[in-house]
């Protein structure tokens, strides 16, 4: 019952969140001087097309543009009646986008499964790499072991994203015969799902995630060692090695589930960083994910898809960290007994 | 000093009972904080030599000009894409000093791209403190001195040149003018935005603190890139270099502080508990000074610790702005701004040099972090 309740409150929580989060965005979209819609009616003017200065004064008036900002964003978010009514981001509209001339929704559409699957597995890959390489890095401290670890790390969190990318995407290429760019062989694109699009899209998975995930992995795998070199020098597991318990065992048994908590804690640390990662990668590599969509939407003050990509990536790491609160509860009977405040 | 008959030292001067035995062990004692974190931090080999590293890299930033053969766009329209070029001491046995080769551009029509065919029977020696072209030194005084450059006839592009013809070696050293200030100013920022509100959340609690726990926890749970980006795509174009480069790196700082106001504000709320806050309140001493003059400079040293390991994530962040082309613009020279040129796999692929500065951007972050833990394993010097 006190978990479903925290579970309730965490939900709520995050909501609440999500609103101081929407006017965040919106405010932000915002700031450069202008939109769209009226950059586009002076250059219209500028070149003499009255038609178009007519479709697109229009345009202003049907998506509110030409009212004040706080009203837009009522509007926005649909907390306020619009030209049509209630019809913002609660009622599942996400806005036009002027740039692709098509409702953001429709342009979005499979970009945010895959932004979803590459950040996914990028979470997955930081775990499975971090949590052997932390815990080796631990046992056989100060060894050579535990230097390269330290070392491949240092360098993870040391290389831009971005460049890495570049590098491994240039010799995979080269040498593994990975395929260069997008997430999908261009011919499965549109297509429905199916076994080879699978097969493709995994194939095409292993150089973003490798990118996405090598930062954060190195965190990670540093962190774990260092808790787990705190729980090593514990008497119990003195104990433990005491009573003829083998190595492996011990690990396993003992220390490991201690160190485990900020591990798991450490998705909400994690995702940020890791969504981050995710859209600039997206650019350099060309994944059909939305950090693209957002990059040309900002540049080109295409306001209601730059937002509604801020909130969808807000809103992604805000799920992350919501589960991992919830895993830790799951995990520790001390918080879920009602240490937290 | 005498040596006795067995070869035993032995102090022959008199010996009185009132010389105070503990005063050896008090200098220990005594000694300054200082003292003992400069005595532990020498320990830390790794963080020692990248402090010294990046002490001289900073050294070199208002000399930039002086130091570098070429400006940050002067071109040599004849040597686009030209490779690095090494510097030579020796021709057909004989040491003659550092020289250069020289290179002659042949066009490829079958590729479409330049040849570089070098001359190795003539050597030319290099030229020091030679007049090229003009610079500000410390950006204020004007002068043509430069520390080495090309002779007459002949190129040095120590790490080859880019798209347009200008030296990658001397815009790496003009970039790094941008790029290692941006984490300072960023930090700066962040430093000033993270004390304060952490010490008001601290030092206040009740409701203050939990507005500032609020925005910490919206701002860390958001990712950082986009924000950043939608907040730069805002910086409007027409604005000049250096005005951007100071809203990109105050950019930087306003989204960084999160993590430094959550330090600040745990330390403050296990230290204004202690008995010398209460005095100096009890004294009449306002907030403002408590927080100041007794309960800040208890933990100064950690911040600057944590500061110095915040660093490196700015001066990626700038690097992945301009790399991205929201950041920093031409004419302005950054090491990202740099690797923009290096963004597609051709030009990895065919001219590998114009992705150089990747380099100092690993070794000056991989430097800032191991300052960092250097720092952070001696800063607190009491702690054995």
């Amino acid at each position: 019952m006190m978990l479903l309740q925290y579970a309730v409150m965490r939900f709520a929580t995050m909501l609440l969140t999500l609103w101081v989060v929407s006017i965040l965005v919106f405010v932000i979209i915002n700031l450069p001087p202008g939109d769209y819609l009226s950059n586009q009616i002076a250059e219209l003017r500028a070149t003499g097309q009255a038609e178009g200065v007519a479709k697109a004064e229009f345009l202003r008036r049907e998506y509110a543009l030409d009212r004040p900002i706080w009203e837009q964003y009522l509007i926005w978010a649909g907390f306020a009646p619009g030209p049509q009514g209630f019809f913002g981001l609660i009622q599942g509209n996400f806005g036009w986008s002027f740039e692709f001339d098509r409702p953001v929704a429709e342009i979005v559409g499979d970009a945010l499964w895959l932004t979803v699957l590459v950040n996914l597995a990028a979470v997955i890959f930081v775990y499975v790499v971090a949590l052997p390489l932390g815990v080796l890095a631990a046992a056989k401290s100060e060894t050579w072991v535990d230097y390269t670890a330290g070392f491949v790390g240092y360098l993870g969190l040391a290389t831009p994203n971005f460049l890495l990318a570049l590098m491994l995407f240039y010799y995979g290429h080269k040498y593994f015969d990975l395929p260069i760019g997008g997430l999908m062989a261009p011919a499965f694109e549109g297509q429905p799902m199916s076994w080879p699009k699978v097969k493709s899209i995994l194939v095409h998975l292993i150089v973003p995630t490798f990118v996405i995930g090598t930062s954060g992995a190195a965190a990670m795998m540093q962190r774990l060692r260092a808790n787990m070199l705190d729980e090593l020098s514990k008497p119990y597991v003195e104990t433990a090695i005491a009573k003829g318990m083998k190595p492996s065992k011990m690990l396993r048994k003992y220390p490991l589930r201690m160190a485990f908590n900020p591990f798991v804690a450490d998705l909400g640390n994690l995702l940020p960083a890791m969504v981050s990662g995710s859209v600039l990668v997206s650019v350099v590599l060309g994944l059909q994910t939305i950090g693209p969509y957002l990059l040309t939407a900002l540049k080109s003050q295409d306001q209601f898809l730059a937002a509604f990509v801020l909130m969808f990536v807000a809103l992604l790491t805000l799920i992350g960290t919501m589960i991992s609160d919830l895993l830790l509860v799951l995990l520790d009977p001390r918080i879920r007994m009602g240490a937290r405040d | 000093m005498g040596i006795q008959p067995s070869n035993r030292f032995v102090d022959t001067a008199p010996w009185t009972d009132d010389a105070d035995l503990s005063e050896i062990a008090r200098a220990e004692f005594d000694a300054p904080a200082y003292v003992l974190v400069w005595r532990k931090f020498r320990r830390h080999k790794l963080g020692l030599i990248s402090g010294v590293f990046l002490l001289l890299c900073y050294l070199i930033l208002p000399v930039a000009g002086f130091v570098s053969p070429y400006t940050a766009n002067e071109r040599s329209a004849d040597y686009l894409y030209h490779p690095p070029q090494g510097i030579n001491l020796w021709h057909a046995g004989d040491f003659i000093g550092p020289f250069v080769y020289p290179t002659t551009a042949q066009a490829d029509l079958e590729n479409y791209r330049w040849t570089y065919h070098t001359d190795e029977t003539s050597p030319m020696p290099l030229e020091f403190f030679c007049e090229g072209a003009q610079y500000n030194l410390i950006g204020l005084i004007p002068s043509d001195t430069h520390l080495f450059c090309a002779p007459d006839g002949a190129t040095m592009f120590l790490w080859g040149s880019d798209r347009l013809g200008r030296d990658v070696f001397s815009r790496i050293l003009y970039g790094a003018q941008l790029s290692l200030t941006v984490g300072l100013i960023g930090i700066t920022v962040s430093f000033a935005l993270g004390i304060f509100f952490g010490a008001l959340a601290g030092y206040f609690g009740g409701r203050t603190d939990w507005i500032v726990n609020r925005a910490i926890e919206i701002l860390r749970s958001l990712p950082e890139l986009p924000l950043w980006l939608a907040l730069s795509a805002a910086v409007p174009s027409n604005w000049g270099p250096v005005a951007v480069f100071f809203v990109i790196s105050i950019i930087l700082g306003i989204l960084d502080w999160p993590g430094l106001a959550r330090a600040v504000r745990s330390k403050f709320l296990s230290l204004r508990e202690e008995e010398f806050v209460r005095a100096a309140e009890m004294m009449g001493a306002r907030p403002g000074r408590v927080i100041r003059r007794h309960l800040l400079p208890n933990f100064m040293s950690h911040l600057i610790a944590s500061a110095t390991l915040s660093i490196p994530a700015m001066i990626l962040g700038e690097t992945a702005l301009s790399f991205l082309g929201l950041g920093l613009r031409a004419p302005a020279v950054s090491w990202g701004v740099m690797l923009n040129d290096a963004q597609n796999l051709a030009s990895i692929e065919i001219y590998p040099w114009t992705a150089t500065p990747m380099l100092p951007i690993i070794v000056v972050v991989l430097a800032f972090n191991f300052l960092g833990d250097g720092l952070r394993a001696s800063l607190d010097p009491y702690r054995t």
